[in-house]
């Protein structure tokens, strides 16, 4: 007869939980895997392709796949397959740079809300509401209406319009944690307001933040492409993805691989990113509970 | 030990320390009151905010207003008229504020015509859209829920099918059905908006991946109430499990997809931009798109207000939806004791 | 007597990775008409999915075999999904605990009530000779035509049950099964419910009891089953089990249980002996070990709480009305009411996390209450709390060794000394230096209470604040943690100032007592004195909700 109650269940010490919830998962491997190719087609795409992305050729445009060009060529001759290639550097580094100044303004302002509660919060809370009762799109475009289009503008436009997602999150959990029975505990320790703060309650308020980047980084890029497809970000000749599937549009009917290959990239991009921000969240809420 | 009773029985109440929070305790109407008071301080907010940023803008705001047309006296004066710019900064902003309440959004000097007009006259093609994206993204959502929550196989074929259309940019979606229905197979028209068969591939394009995250929200909440107690006392009645997700579930399920709902409208709006140059459609997008690439601003501040006042709008119905939909957020004074 | 419920070898189990694990170890059971039977054990005994097998609920993934299983008569085994079905409501009933979850709380009363009454089809209309009305009277509901329009949160935790129950048997099945029916409700309320079941047991209903706690038990069944681990340790006649056991587990809950008669004296077995944690040998009720005694400076008050008046969120009436109490060296006082009572609010303000509006707390004489953070926080060492739920009050982050490091931060002990400190206290609870880098997540929840309860005594607190520390635990991990607490309090010398709504528990482990009510005192004084010869006439309704052993 097993009646112990209290020491029988030992859990396994300091499990490495995330490294096997990683690997685990074949779904999550691959998009590591070609996250890792994307990283590499960002910083290094010579590496990837030798093909001069802006070379025109008039004698080779709107050929379809063959082993010569793998996605075949576009209207001006020009190489779809390096053009996608170098087209990461615009698409991805847009969306990460707009997501990374979200994420810092945004925690910023969420903690300030949080901590200092009061007129600061009342004032940073209906400051936000304001700016997030226009549509992200619709803002970015007003935005740039204001300053242009461009690539610059482009990240600081995405960037500002997802400032508020970041802020109230960090703001709720701040809230949630000052509550929380640790923190409460902890106050009767004697420790300082600051102590408190600075062990307490802001690790865990923006613990999760680089999560919810992660996994809103894929809005994000899609929101950059298709600021671009309208003519917002980046301009001809610069093959990013969106402004690539503009200009294909009007090739449709003669030559679909044009239109086809940027938006798959887009996609798989987009995918991978939300499986391993899906998997990280999970494993960060795994370690969370009891 | 000691015994000593400290406190003496039946004191009379020490203190008369009173406050009262007024709009907790004021039941249902007020609830709703004080939402859409929120709603039209936040949408008075938005309107102010755009006229700071008018004033701010770098260069001057003639020379803002007017874009790429040519400078000519006469425009100038008309738009120092309009916009009252000889007179103080408090002047030019009530005004700015009366115009606005009056529905007067100015005038476009590209264009050459009235915003009020020229809005309303494209208000009902990219209502159409709207309305038709949003009816598919509802359908595919609580189809996908009912069908696969709490089921294995058919919730992960479902939740692929998700999760590639939520990475699926619209505009490449667009593409894509384009390139196979009106190119290839020649079943609906490439491009306007003349008959309803033209509305398909648009509703479509923006319809699925919002309908892809509504299905997932939706999908989560119905699992998440099916393992609640309550199922397994409906259950214990002897209901089937379909009545069990759709009397029950399918309202625990809708709470959590309704708060999405801001996020939904948004995001209407801002894919209707898109889907309309995609499929060359007439609409508020289009006009958005031009006014900002010809530095259209009074065309770009109307479009802006006038999502913020529907955005609000739908917000506000939504809150107040909710509070219809869970009756333990009613803080109705009659609340039961014993 | 015919059988209504004959299960022989029942086996349960539920797959985890490749392997099985199973739940229930081929056990017997049989339920005769007419007959009221409980099944009582700890968590994880296997009593509650026990209990759903017998309406075909274990989920989807249970598998669940048996070589005789037979409801009214019907071999179940092989039933399917639509089978069950017509089993569940008609021919058995099912009640879980807290109403407020296990009610639809986006439905009303009535609605409810007509579902379960078997509107079981989507779009079906209510049969026209449905009384609920009836219904609701015949489970002691007043004022149906009102509670019917109402929703669940609506009602009071009394009446919310008793909906719950009507639902149950809303189409007059011969078997209710009860879970825990009372498990998270007041003491009064609790009493009511057990009455309403009792009526219903008079009237020669059939009733199977799923209960952790033998006293709610020992007030209803005819025969009581003990199981623990998946299988049946002990089965009888209730008085023969009670007056009677012969598994020593049966006698370690009995032992386990505090009140009256266990003043003094060790809840489980001591730590000394081999079978601390492993509970193999018992102490037989006659011979249990005795407590350390402890020494009470009585009128060399520690705390002292005078007249506190404290309102919340704008209500009008407060939370804690002219509240008073002195807390003497080495005392122990406990606050007892139910929930609602102000307790816990008083917890707060003794402890500085909260200020009254009125009326002040000393702390050996000094004002404590109203001052700045400034002057508090050097004080702080003074006082430690043990709170209900410890697994929230540590820092998901922290390792243990963190976790009760913290405490000793203002009395200035660092490195070594500090680490010293905590191995001393953590072996003190007996939890020793493999603890040190665990973390919260990876303790069970006695071993998590055990660290809260090394935390509170590592700065050598001269005041100990617990606000309901065992009442999440089981009752055999309860008597563990009761036992560390007085042997802590007597050894220390510190004064212990004990929340709790288990008058048994007070009774157990405090010297004197402060009734609450409504955020006032009803009643106080020592505690032996008050429990025997109650004053006030909310102090004899609690003590009669009690359901005691025998």
């Amino acid at each position: 007869m097993s009646a112990s109650f209290d020491q029988s269940y030992v859990a396994p010490r300091r499990p490495r939980r995330i490294f096997t919830a990683f690997a685990s998962r074949p779904g999550v491997v691959l998009s590591s895997l070609f996250l890792l190719f994307v990283a590499t087609a960002t910083f290094w795409p010579q590496l990837v392709t030798t093909d001069n992305p802006l070379l025109a050729d008039p004698i080779k445009s709107q050929l379809p796949p063959s082993p010569d060009h793998w996605f075949g060529t576009d209207h001006l001759g020009r190489d779809v397959f390096s053009r996608v290639v170098y087209g990461a550097r615009y698409s991805v580094l847009i969306g990460v740079s707009a997501i990374a100044i979200a994420a810092l303004v945004g925690s910023f302002l969420g903690l300030v809300a949080g901590l200092a509660r009061g007129i600061i919060d009342e004032f940073i809370s209906r400051f936000l509401d304001v700016v997030s009762s226009f549509p992200d799109l619709l803002l970015a475009l007003v935005l740039i209406s204001f300053t242009g289009p461009g690539t610059v503008n482009l990240i600081l436009a995405l960037g500002v319009a997802s400032v508020p997602r970041f802020a109230r999150v960090v703001r709720a959990q701040t809230f949630v944690i000052a509550k929380s029975g640790y923190v409460e505990q902890a106050k009767t320790f004697g420790l300082a307001r600051h102590t408190l703060i600075i062990r307490h309650i802001l690790p865990h308020a923006i613990a999760q933040v680089p999560i919810l980047a992660t996994i809103g980084l894929g809005s994000t890029i899609i929101q950059a492409a298709g600021l671009s497809f309208l003519g917002m970000g980046p301009q001809p000749p610069i093959p990013e993805w969106g402004a690539m599937l503009a200009e294909a549009r009007n090739y449709l009917r003669v030559a679909w691989w044009i239109g086809v290959w940027p938006g798959v990239a887009i996609t798989l991009t987009v995918i991978a990113i939300s499986i391993l921000g899906k998997r990280w969240q999970l494993a960060f809420e795994g370690r969370r509970q009891a | 030990m000691t015994a000593d009773n400290v406190t003496t029985l039946g004191h009379a109440p020490v203190a008369s320390y009173r406050r009262r929070h007024f709009f907790a305790r004021g039941g249902l109407p007020l609830q709703v009151l004080g939402r859409i008071g929120s709603g039209m301080l936040v949408l008075w907010a938005a309107v102010t905010l755009s006229f700071i940023s008018v004033q701010l803008a770098p260069g001057d705001i003639v020379s803002l207003l007017i874009g790429e047309q040519i400078r000519t006296p006469e425009v100038e004066a008309a738009i120092r008229a309009e916009w009252g710019l000889d007179q103080s900064l408090f002047e030019q902003y009530v005004a700015y504020l009366a115009r606005l309440l009056h529905g007067d959004f100015g005038r476009s000097y590209i264009l050459q015509t009235d915003i009020s007009a020229l809005v309303s006259s494209q208000m009902l093609p990219t209502l159409k859209l709207t309305v038709a994206a949003l009816a598919v993204a509802i359908v595919y959502a609580v189809a996908s829920a009912v069908l696969t929550a709490g089921k294995r196989i058919p919730r992960s074929i479902a939740g692929g099918l998700e999760l590639t259309l939520i990475s699926t940019p619209t505009f490449w979606l667009g593409i894509l059905l384009l390139y196979v229905f009106s190119f290839t197979l020649k079943i609906f028209p490439v491009s306007g908006d003349r008959n309803l068969s033209a509305l398909v591939l648009p509703a479509l394009s923006l319809g699925l991946s919002l309908g892809a995250v509504l299905g997932q929200v939706l999908r989560e909440g119905l699992e998440r109430a099916l393992e609640e107690p309550f199922a397994l006392t409906v259950r214990s009645w002897g209901a089937s499990d379909f009545v069990l997700r759709l009397r029950h579930g399918l309202r625990h399920a809708a709470l959590p997809a309704v708060t999405l709902a801001g996020w939904l409208v948004g995001n209407l709006l801002s894919g209707a931009v898109i889907t309309e140059a995609v499929f060359g459609r007439p609409g508020l997008g289009r006009i958005t798109v031009d006014a900002v690439l010809s530095h259209d601003m009074p065309v770009v501040l109307a479009v802006a207000i006038l999502s913020a006042l529907i955005y609000v709008a739908m917000s506000t119905m939504v809150d107040i939806l909710y509070l219809l939909l869970d009756p333990r957020l009613r803080s109705d004074a009659g609340r039961a004791k014993t | 007597m015919t059988a209504l419920i004959e299960v022989r070898n029942l086996k349960i189990g539920f797959p985890r990775g490749a392997a099985e694990n199973t739940v229930v170890h081929g056990i017997d059971l049989t339920i005769h008409r007419g007959e009221t039977v409980a099944i009582v054990g700890e968590s994880g005994s296997g009593k509650s999915v026990t209990a759903r097998s017998m309406i075909g609920l274990c989920g989807n993934t249970a598998s669940v075999c048996a070589d005789t299983f037979e409801v009214a008569g019907k071999d179940v085994r092989a039933y399917r999904e639509t089978d069950w079905r017509r089993l569940r409501g008609q021919e058995i009933g099912f009640v879980l605990q807290d109403a407020l979850v296990s009610l639809d709380p986006l439905r009303r009363v009535a609605q409810q009530l007509s579902d379960a009454a078997g509107r079981r089809k989507l779009f079906a209309r209510t049969q026209p000779d449905f009384d609920s009305h009836g219904l609701l009277q015949s489970v002691g509901i007043p004022d149906p035509e009102r509670r019917l329009r109402q929703y669940p949160h609506q009602l009071s935790g009394g009446l919310r049950q008793r909906a719950l129950i009507a639902t149950a048997i809303a189409r007059n099945p011969s078997l209710l099964i009860a879970d825990e029916p009372t498990t998270a409700l007041d003491a009064t309320v609790q009493k009511q419910i057990l009455d309403l079941l009792a009526e219903r047991r008079k009237a020669g209903h059939t009733l199977l009891l799923i209960s952790h706690d033998l006293a709610v038990v020992s007030r209803l069944a005819d025969r009581v089953l003990v199981m623990n681990g998946g299988q049946i340790v002990e089965e009888g006649k209730t008085a023969d089990l009670l007056r009677n056991p012969r598994h020593p587990y049966t006698r370690q809950l009995l032992d386990a249980v505090p009140s009256a008669g266990s003043k003094g004296f060790r809840l489980s077995a001591s730590a000394a002996s081999p079978g601390y944690d492993q509970a193999v040998p018992v102490p037989a009720s006659a011979a249990r070990l005795p407590l350390p005694a402890k020494t009470v400076h009585s009128g060399n008050h520690v705390l002292s709480v005078r007249n506190l008046v404290k309102y919340y969120g704008g209500s009008d009436t407060p939370v804690v009305n002219d509240v008073s109490f002195d807390l003497s060296a080495g005392e122990a006082l406990g606050i007892v009411g139910e929930s609602g009572s102000g307790k816990t609010t008083v917890a707060k303000i003794v402890l500085g996390l909260v200020e009254p509006e009125e009326g002040a707390v000393f702390i050996d004489g000094q004002l404590w209450s109203n001052v700045s953070d400034d002057v508090r926080r050097p004080r702080r060492s003074i006082m430690q709390l043990i709170a209900q739920d410890a697994f929230s009050s540590f820092d998901p982050r922290y390792t243990v060794e963190k976790i009760v490091g913290e405490s000793l931060e203002i009395t200035g002990l660092y490195g070594a000394e500090r680490r010293e400190r905590v191995l001393e206290v953590l072996e003190a609870v007996r939890l020793g230096g493999d603890f040190l880098q665990r973390y919260p997540r990876e303790l069970s929840g006695g071993q998590r209470q055990r660290v809260a309860i090394a935390r509170a005594f590592a700065p050598r607190p001269r005041l100990l604040v617990a606000d309901e520390p065992v009442s999440a635990l089981d009752v055999s991990v309860q008597a563990q943690v009761l036992d560390l607490l007085a042997e802590l309090q007597a050894a220390s010398g510190t004064s212990l100032l004990f929340i709790s709504h288990d008058l048994g528990v007070v009774h157990h482990l405090t010297d004197r007592v402060v009734v609450m009510k409504d955020g006032r005192v009803v009643e106080s004084g020592d505690v032996a004195q008050v429990f025997s010869a109650p004053r006030h006439g909310y102090t004899r309704t609690l003590l009669e909700a009690i359901p005691s052993l025998a």
